[in-house]
């Protein structure tokens, strides 16, 4: 075990804790709804990031199903939050005026930052990306807490409720990750990849790219979800018809969910972003938004597929 | 029956259409596809909990929410609407680009800002409309519908196509983490690095964008006089 690994460990636990922290804040929470389920999905995740790596793989798979029974009995709802109050937040911005920007700034610019060091200093190469993201984080929280002052203890609290605000969903990117995992171990790429084969003609990066681009969009229009879409059709489409055929994994992979997100702008599917606001913005036609973005969809799959097919 | 193996891909397609339990969804889609590809049970939970230890990275962002929560305390969104409100003179085109401005480079620092309920409703949408009816007077209801649409979609479009810039964005890891997964040496520097372009260019689209908007309600507005 490396230095690197050991701090990704480390920050394993942390995330850990937080988790465990949020299960704690629900069973402490008089008035819970669903508390027992609630509370045991945010503990089972939590054991997984703290012990999972030391345990056989088979014990984390199982947690992976016991917490999606629990969601999938909709047994993991939110529980109540100190939710800061408007006067205290509005005093407070009077106060510290736009200076409150920095801390969020020293994340991303620290991580950026930090990883740069990491791949041109050989002796901090233990800064991987992965491990400058968290050290960016623990900055940004180190500079708030200084320079607001606030008690140590606002970080537990605001912590755990933007995790619960998150909910159970802040684990899909990971689960989709294992369920790609999951698809290449069961051959499910290979299936897709002779059936695009046909439209495919051999050698042809620009008709890949079309193929690939519109697949993310149109997977992504029909689940509501750019995630899964891409879980699905990277390891479908993207990697045997453009990755494996010496394009730029990097470019491939950073276009191919925003070409994604275009189909996210079209869809009713994605009713958080489309449906819902509609409805609270009080307009005629629920498809307005919709309706709206569709061109600029349009517009901007296209782009996608010229950047990639010049770039990749 | 190759063909059975994409049964996983169907349950995705159904249970997400159907709004089912995502979790749920597509830990059901992941099992069915390995006991139709013949592995034992044992291999699916090794296979589920080993790829899930390995990608524990995609769920890095949780180390992010303590200080963006309490930077939220001390008032992150505030000082947003209060930037925003400062903005005078400007047309119903103008206060959406702007807002899509705003929008990206918050996306691309990872800010919270609240979208939908806690910026376009109060702040965007009465700007926008209040900048139009300056203009052109009481809005019709197909004007307000059009002013409404295009400031919620320029909430989505700066969240969408900036998030990703953001070394530590949950899109940038899942893209990092399903990339490692099959094979292929990527981190999230590069991925952060090359989803600026498309961040860039989402911007001028939209600038674009909101000139036609602005000549579309001038339009409705002029067509609405010469027809009184």
């Amino acid at each position: 075990m490396n230095f690197a690994t050991i701090l990704q460990e480390f920050f394993s636990v942390l995330i850990g804790i937080i988790f465990a922290l949020t299960g704690i804040k629900a069973l402490k929470d008089e008035g819970a709804q669903k508390k027992v389920t609630t509370v045991a999905f945010w503990f089972i995740l939590a054991f997984t990031f703290i012990c999972g790596y030391w345990l056989p793989r088979w014990i984390t798979g199982l947690a992976i199903v016991l917490m999606a029974v629990l969601t999938g009995i909709k047994g993991v709802v939110q529980s109540a939050s100190d939710v800061p109050d408007h006067a205290e937040v509005r005093a407070n911005a009077d106060k510290f005026g736009y200076k409150i920007f920095i801390p969020a700034f020293i994340i991303a610019l620290g991580s950026v930052v930090l990883t740069t060091l990491g791949a041109s200093v050989p002796a901090l190469s233990w800064l991987t990306s992965n491990n400058s993201i968290c050290i960016g984080g623990l900055l940004g929280l180190l500079v708030v807490l200084l320079m607001t002052k606030a008690p140590v203890k606002y970080s537990v609290i605001d912590g755990t409720r933007l995790m619960d605000n998150v909910g159970v969903t802040g684990i899909l990117p990971q689960l989709l990750s294992a369920l790609g995992a999951l698809f290449t171990a069961a051959g499910v790429g290979d299936v897709i990849a002779k059936g695009v084969s046909a439209i495919i003609p051999e050698g042809s990066k620009l008709i890949a790219c079309i193929v690939y681009c519109v697949a993310m969009a149109l997977f992504t229009i029909i689940m509501g979800n750019g995630f899964a879409a891409f879980s699905v059709i990277t390891v479908g489409i993207g990697i045997p018809f453009l990755i494996s055929q010496g394009c730029n994994p990097i470019v491939v992979g950073a276009l191919g969910l925003t070409a994604g997100y275009c189909g996210t702008l079209c869809t009713p599917m994605a009713a958080n972003f489309n449906i819902m606001p509609a409805a609270l913005l009080e307009v005629k036609n629920k498809y307005t938004i919709i309706k709206s973005q569709v061109p600029v969809a349009i517009v901007m799959l296209i782009i996608h597929i010229i950047l990639m097919y010049i770039f990749a | 029956m190759e063909i059975i193996k994409l049964i996983g891909v169907v349950i995705v397609i159904i249970g997400f259409a159907l709004k089912f339990d995502t979790i749920a969804t597509v830990v059901l889609a992941g099992l069915v596809t390995g006991l139709v590809a013949g592995m034992s049970p044992m291999e699916i939970l090794n296979t589920l909990g080993d790829s899930f230890i390995k990608q524990r990275t995609a769920t890095l962002f949780v180390l992010t929410l303590p200080c963006i929560g309490i930077c939220e305390r001390y008032g992150l969104k505030e000082k947003a609407i209060d930037f925003i409100r400062s903005i005078k003179n400007a047309t119903t085109g103008r206060v959406i680009f702007l807002y899509q401005a705003i929008r990206t480079a918050s996306a691309a620092f990872s800010l919270r800002l609240g979208g939908h309920p806690q910026f376009v409703r109060p702040i965007i949408v009465p700007m926008a409309e209040g900048a139009a009816s300056a203009k052109y007077g009481e809005l019709t209801e197909e004007e307000t519908d059009v002013i409404r649409g295009a400031s919620a979609a320029a909430e989505n479009y700066g969240n969408f196509y900036a998030q990703n810039c953001f070394m530590g964005a949950s899109g940038t890891l899942l893209i990092v983490s399903t990339l490692v997964e099959q094979g292929f040496e990527v981190t999230a520097a590069q991925i952060a690095g090359w989803s600026i372009p498309i961040a860039v260019i989402s911007v001028v689209v939209g600038f674009i964008r909101s000139i036609m908007i602005d000549s579309k309600i001038n339009k409705m507005a002029g067509e609405r006089s010469e027809a009184e």
